[in-house]
């Protein structure tokens, strides 16, 4: 025999106590097989049965013996089931058949009564959010493209690297500073914005803040989810002015300044930006 | 039996030699499953992914991409481009390296490779000439991202790392801008260092910094060129591995509109 421990047996036998209306004693004893056990007799007083229609319980199987009486009878009940009482599922099946009374004998003895809770309705527990994408293979659909792409930015840029040189004026000389003294291009936009105005606005502050931490900060300040152009005119306006502004001062400090920073025009007095000495001749 | 004409018999020949060699040891050792390089590739969707999947390179794609996203005038390839210059100025760069020293004999070292070395003037200008197009590429990435919406939930994080990269983009161009250390180099250096000593309250720490001095030496020299080959370098690298990560994780390419 197994050897249940004491504990776990305690416990059980504690709640069979309960169970049976018995001592703990008894019930330890009957568990023990050292008495014999209490037979349950009383039928559950209430009993919960969510498939069966309700028609039944409203009527004692006896009632079925005499077919179709009256107005409390179940079997119109079946057609239409009593109030409070939510059972779509096959109403007939287990209601008493009038035509077939040998079927009462199997009713159930005992006064149920009983009552739907709810009704369940059968889905998923997670649900399924994504959409099919429709997608291609990326070898070959995208990686052969992009071999193409890369090999035709190779060819250019052997290719301008062939046909220009890359500048070199005479060596460095702190003592001479050349007129105009350019950034790189890519600087010479602010350069430019520098000429006009204090360079700590123009140096500094818009660089710094408007260039770095608004550009930054921008996907958290333009909050429109909208990704079409034409649901998001002013970001796009916003964008498209600053890459105007940014070329048009980029290109006069480029071409248009000459010494002293002064106005220059390119086809008359010549290019003063000397990254682009071998680039583009005028006599 | 059926007499093959000589083309039917070379060509026969030649199928059995490649299977042979394709599906031998060797190859068999360095592709991995899927391959089109090993015997018995056939364009099949399985084969397909392993392409992708079992390659330590082209690992950075996923197996399948939106389709709108292979279409060439959605992207115009920017951001690969970008990366592809990267690589294309490493390259360049690692090999002048070998000729050239950030003393005051830069400038002689750079008329040296140009004028002695063999392709010298070719790579220094694929060198340069790359630098100015990576800036172009990558600010143009930039705008095509921006008029894309692409920067939106759930890529806004990303967006600041490609600023950041921007901004790591041109100061590898500007600490190169000096190298060679002629006329050109020095004074545009010098402008883009004073702009730095506008800076409120840490202007002159920050010129300082830059220039290693009060103005634009041998010592300023030294530190872009270091700056230029290993601490910019090593700083982009990370952010472009963060940035290429996120485009994964934040669902592939953007779009379409």
């Amino acid at each position: 025999m197994v050897n249940i421990p004491e504990h776990l047996l305690q416990r059980s036998a504690e709640a069979r106590a309960k169970a049976l209306g018995i001592s703990v004693e008894q019930a330890l004893a009957e568990m023990k097989g050292e008495s014999d056990p209490t037979v349950i007799s009383k039928e559950p007083e209430v009993k919960i049965i969510d498939e069966t229609p309700a028609p039944a319980a409203e009527t004692p199987a006896p009632a079925a013996e005499t077919p179709a009486p009256a107005a409390e009878t179940p079997a119109p009940a079946a057609e239409t089931p009593a109030p409070a009482v939510k059972v779509e599922e096959k109403p007939a099946a287990k209601a008493p058949d009038t035509d077939a009374p040998d079927e009462v004998d199997f009713a159930p003895e005992v006064k149920v009564t009983q009552r739907l809770l709810t009704v369940v309705k059968a889905k998923p527990i997670q649900k399924s959010v994504s959409e099919p994408v429709d997608k291609v293979n990326t070898w070959p659909h995208l990686m052969l493209p992009e071999f193409v792409a890369l090999m035709a930015m190779t060819a250019f840029l052997i290719f301008l690297s062939a046909i220009l040189q890359a500048p070199l004026l005479e060596e460095a000389n702190p003592n001479v500073t050349p007129n105009p003294a350019k950034a790189p291009w890519y600087f010479l936009g602010l350069q430019e914005l520098l000429s006009y105005w204090d360079p700590q606005i123009a140096g500094v502050m818009i660089p710094l803040v408007l260039g770095l931490v608004v550009w930054m900060a921008f996907p958290y300040i333009d909050r429109n989810p909208e990704t079409h152009p034409s649901k998001r005119k002013f970001a796009i306006m916003f964008y498209t002015f600053f890459l105007a502004g940014a070329g048009v001062l980029t290109i006069i400090g480029v071409l248009f300044r000459g010494p002293g920073w002064n106005w220059t025009y390119p086809w008359i007095d010549g290019i003063w930006f000397d990254d682009l000495l071998d680039w583009i001749h005028f006599e | 039996m059926q007499k093959l004409s000589l083309r039917d018999r070379i060509k026969e020949a030649r199928v059995s030699a490649g299977d042979s060699f394709r599906g031998g040891k060797l190859m068999s050792s360095i592709f991995r499953p899927g391959s089109p390089f090993r015997k018995g590739y056939v364009d099949s969707p399985r084969n397909r992914s392993y392409v992708v999947m079992n390659n330590v390179l082209y690992h950075l794609h996923p197996v399948k991409v939106k389709r709108h996203g292979v279409r060439l005038s959605y992207t115009l390839c920017l951001g690969g481009l970008s990366f592809f210059l990267f690589i294309v100025l490493t390259i360049t760069g690692i090999w002048l390296m070998f000729y050239f020293r950030p003393t005051e004999l830069a400038y002689v070292d750079i008329q040296t490779l140009q004028t002695s070395i063999a392709f010298g003037s070719l790579v220094r200008n694929m060198h340069r000439w790359g630098a100015h197009l990576m800036v172009l590429v990558v600010f143009l990435h930039m705008s095509r991202v921006f008029y894309h919406g692409a920067y939106k939930a759930p890529r806004e994080f990303n967006w600041v790392i490609g600023v950041i990269l921007l901004l790591l983009t041109l100061l590898l161009s500007f600490t190169g801008y000096l190298l060679p250390w002629d006329q050109l180099a020095i004074w545009a250096v010098t402008v883009g260092g004073n702009m730095a000593g506008y800076t409120p309250v840490i202007g002159a720490q920050a010129k300082f910094g830059l220039f290693a001095g009060l103005e634009a030496t041998t010592a300023t020299l030294l530190r872009f060129y270091v700056l230029h080959v290993l601490f910019l370098p090593f700083i982009i690298v990370i952010f472009m591995a963060v940035h290429f990560w996120r485009v994964r994780k934040d669902g592939g390419i953007s779009g379409p509109l």
